[in-house]
């Protein structure tokens, strides 16, 4: 049996509460008292350890279980929440973040022990409880919990493995056996209600017990267990040297298995003769030792992520993207695939019989509205599917803002908004990055040093914003900050000092261009580089990489009050409105949302400004692009006296593109022209027409 | 796989025409081979890079090997086809051909490495040359030949 088909799984919820442990620890920090989030905190790293376990990720293992121990302390109020212990935690939760990543990349966790955090964490541990024999205090806590739960226990663990039907060879197996000296063993095996991976736990049960012996034969077979076609429990034989408890220890050393009983076997056991004593004993004695199992939250998982439990295909450990999708979408999905199913059917239905002309045709153009309308739901629906919460993205913010308020010893809040916002996983992707380091940026630049602020008469407290909305087909992220916003002058003063501008360009630069030139390459405004930010190495990939994705970024800021980075993203990226237009003979689309307005130009308006064409157009001078020239299109024609501009802007910006015709507006889909293709900025992608041909997506951002 | 049948040390390839020459291509990097349709010019791109066609709804790049060896450009005729390679997963590139001739079988015996010439480009291009009764078929190492993916 391989783990490995449970990699994506783990993967998924390790970052869950890897997330919600960050969330968590952040409360607690606030509201060190806070019983609630300390239980919720104790039961996400029980779990991590669990899963950990599971997978066979001894180190993460170990961190994990290092972690639950101080929770657990603090949980039976044997110690307090302390800033130091705190640090020490998100210290932890870093390092479990780095053994997931190497997980992902590789299905192995690396081999970096951690080592200086777990010796931190025991060190707080001991001081923190003033007893340094760690496991005294478990088996004590154990103890507490068994008295607890004894009652419920022991009815529910029936010795099962009695009623196991024996095959003759293994009855002389185990016979032989106990002959030899050895003991043989019937164990029955209870597994966690809310187990998910019950397979992985069975599996692990079977590791666990053949290193101290041989499996005779177990009830469900290995290959059910393997195939999950059991319930919760399952019982087997085996023989081994060792005592039983050792045994049933090393079966309850798995985690989320609720329970395991056993007892040695004697032959006449199996044929019917229950002997009711010893079972009750066995089952008391080694009680619950299941430490939070009902109360474990039933976190989203539990309805959403049936999808995602496909089998990856052996030899690659890499791990699929997947997308988890409410069970709703899939179902409308479904719908509107049997409407398609019966539009066709219709369709067919039309072609075959060969009725009056008329009346056939009159039914063909009502199915093939019918076909429009359905594809167009589809359309829909399947973009819904694919779209994600950015919650995803930003959930990981407020742990960040507080790692660089203590770095920077500036106090300061992130306040989110639309976190429910929704976006393409493609896009969602992507965003993490660019955002993350305009938060950076709203910190580190934005957000004046304390005493200036109390100078200022603002509050102590810097407040950085970031709000999510949907504005049309794009989505809106805002990160504004009330910080000291961007002094155009030092940045004027500053690009002339390092020669990206002249003094006289510096002079007719509009405030807005001096502003923009914070997004050029390599250009910092900082005075010292920090680790946090100020290489040069920022704003431009932030723009370039949003950019990349079809959207565009701006900024405003009024110095003295803050600033503010509007990021603008398309809803999705795969399929778009577009105008189709004709240049020469070759067919280009332009994305609708970048186009203004067409224009009819005369040859005569054209103007010269710099040895380059404008028009004036309503009070705005508009540069000319001739997409036939930097498209490199051979034109036959002589050229009209009147042009076809389509005016496109981006930002502020407007640009005039001259076309030839003009076809008309259209749904695309986008297809990537391919990895072979190298280095073409002005074509975004290519997109099929309805007649098989292929056309190219202009980029107009490239053009402006 | 693609051998089971004929033994573990023979490969299989398709013979194709360009300019004068013979050349075998690997089979199991073959995905398709399509006649010839219009190819949609990308502006701006590697010279010897054609442009793109639809292939059953996916666009696909499609390069000139003549261009990329250095050859005159490719006369489209009626025995013109695009082989539709497959490298990897995700890649596939289309190929223009002059002609496609037959699927011949070599064995490792009839495979001869060739000499690594310096100063003809092409020669590069070549993995080794395979005798098949009595003609020679220069077997393209597809690997040289196809362009530099563009990094993600």
């Amino acid at each position: 049996m391989d783990v490995n088909q449970y990699l994506e799984i783990f993967i998924d919820e390790t970052k869950e509460h890897i997330q919600n442990l960050n969330d968590q620890l952040l409360v607690i920090e606030q509201e060190p008292e806070n019983k609630e989030t300390i239980n919720e905190i104790f039961r996400a790293a029980h779990s991590l350890k669990g899963m950990a376990g599971t997978m066979g990720y001894k180190r993460m293992q170990r961190l994990t279980h290092d972690m639950e121990n101080v929770f657990s302390e603090i949980r039976n109020d044997k110690m307090k929440v302390t800033a130091g212990l705190i640090d020490v935690l998100f210290q932890s939760l870093d390092a479990i973040e780095g053994y997931l990543n190497q997980i992902q990349e590789t299905a192995d966790e690396g081999t970096d022990d951690n080592e200086p955090i777990i010796k931190e964490l025991n060190r707080i541990l001991e001081e923190g409880t003033g007893v340094t024999s760690k496991p005294a205090q478990e088996k004590e806590q154990k103890k507490e919990e068994k008295t607890q739960e004894a009652d419920s226990g022991a009815g529910r663990f029936a010795m099962k493995f009695k009623d196991m039907k024996l095959q003759e060879h293994e009855i002389h197996a185990m016979a032989e056996a106990l002959e030899k000296g050895s003991k043989v063993y019937g164990i029955s095996v209870y597994i966690q209600e809310s187990c998910i991976l019950k397979a992985a736990r069975a599996f692990l049960v079977f590791k666990a017990l053949e290193e101290f012996g041989e499996i005779v034969c177990s009830e469900p077979s290995v290959q059910e267990i393997e195939d999950e076609k059991f319930g919760l429990d399952f019982s087997l034989y085996v023989i081994t040297d060792e005592e039983l408890e050792k045994v049933l220890q090393a079966v309850r050393a798995v985690s989320e298995i609720e329970e395991a009983v056993g007892q040695p076997y004697e032959r006449k056991v199996v044929k019917e003769e229950k002997e009711e004593k010893p079972q009750e004993k066995e089952a008391a004695e080694s009680g619950p030792r299941a430490q939070a199992p009902a109360a474990k939250p039933a976190h989203s998982n539990s309805g959403a992520s049936t999808a995602p439990a496909k089998t990856s295909t052996a030899g690659k450990p890499m791990i699929n993207r997947t997308v988890r999708v409410d069970i709703e979408k899939l179902d409308s999905l479904m719908n509107q695939v049997s409407e398609l199913i019966i539009a066709k059917n219709s369709l067919v239905a039309i072609s075959e019989s060969d009725g009056e002309t008329e009346k056939a045709s009159l039914g063909f153009h009502e199915q093939i509205e019918y076909l429009e309308r359905i594809t167009t739901s589809l359309h829909e629906s399947v973009m819904k599917v694919r779209m994600v919460p950015i919650e995803s993205v930003v959930s990981k913010f407020p742990r960040m803002i507080r790692d660089l308020s203590k770095k920077l010893s500036k106090k300061m809040q992130l306040y989110m908004t639309g976190e429910d916002t929704e976006l393409d996983r493609s896009v969602i992707d992507e965003i993490g990055d660019p955002l993350m380091h305009l938060l950076r940026n709203s910190a580190d630049h934005g957000l004046e040093t304390t005493e200036r602020r109390l100078e200022r008469g603002k509050p102590e407290e810097g407040s950085i914003f970031l709000d999510a909305y949907q504005d049309g087909n794009n989505v809106v992220i805002e990160v504004r900050d009330d910080g000291n916003g961007i002094d155009v002058q030092a940045v004027r003063t500053k690009a002339i000092e390092r020669g990206t501008i002249s003094q006289e360009q510096a002079d007719t630069m509009s405030d807005k261009d001096i502003i923009d030139l914070l997004f050029l390459p390599s250009f910092s405004m900082a005075k010292k580089i920090s680790d946090i930010s100020g290489r040069g190495v920022g704003l431009d990939v932030v723009k370039s990489k949003i950019e990349t994705l079809g959207g565009a970024v701006e900024v405003k800021s009024v110095y003295g009050e803050g600033t503010t980075f509007i990021v603008r993203l398309p809803l999705t990226l795969a399929i778009i409105q577009a105008l189709m237009v004709e240049i020469g003979n070759e067919k280009y689309a332009i994305s609708l949302d970048s186009i203004q307005t067409i224009e009819d130009i005369s040859v005569d308006d054209i103007k010269y400004v710099e040895a380059k064409e404008v028009i004036h157009l309503r009070g705005l001078v508009i540069p000319i692009v001739r997409l036939d020239q930097i498209l490199e299109i051979n034109k036959t024609e002589e050229e009209p006296q009147n042009l076809i501009v389509v005016i496109v802007k981006k930002g502020d910006k407007l640009a005039g593109l001259v076309v030839d015709n003009l076809i008309g507006q259209q749904e695309i889909v986008i297809k990537s022209l391919g990895k072979y293709i190298k280095n073409n900025k002005i074509i975004s992608g290519a997109t099929i027409l309805g007649d098989g041909e292929v056309a190219l997506i202009l980029d107009v951002n490239t053009l402006l | 796989m693609e051998t089971s049948l004929l033994g573990t040390d023979s490969v299989q390839y398709i013979v194709v025409k360009i300019g004068t020459e013979q050349y075998g291509i690997d089979i199991k990097y073959v995905d398709n081979i399509v006649r010839m349709q219009k190819i949609t010019r990308v502006p701006k791109i590697q010279p010897y890079m054609k442009g793109v066609i639809n292939l059953r709804g996916e666009v696909i790049a499609v390069m000139s090997i003549r261009l990329k060896m250095n050859l005159p450009d490719d006369e489209f005729t009626n025995s013109s086809r695009i082989i539709i390679l497959k490298l990897d997963q995700q890649s596939e590139i289309g190929v223009i051909v002059d002609e496609v001739k037959e699927v011949v079988t070599l064995e490792t015996d009839e495979i001869e490495k060739t000499f690594y010439d310096i100063k003809d480009e092409r020669t590069s291009y070549i993995s080794g040359i395979g005798k098949h009764k009595g003609e020679l078929i220069s077997l393209l190492d597809l690997n040289a030949v196809m362009p530099e993916k563009e990094k993600e």
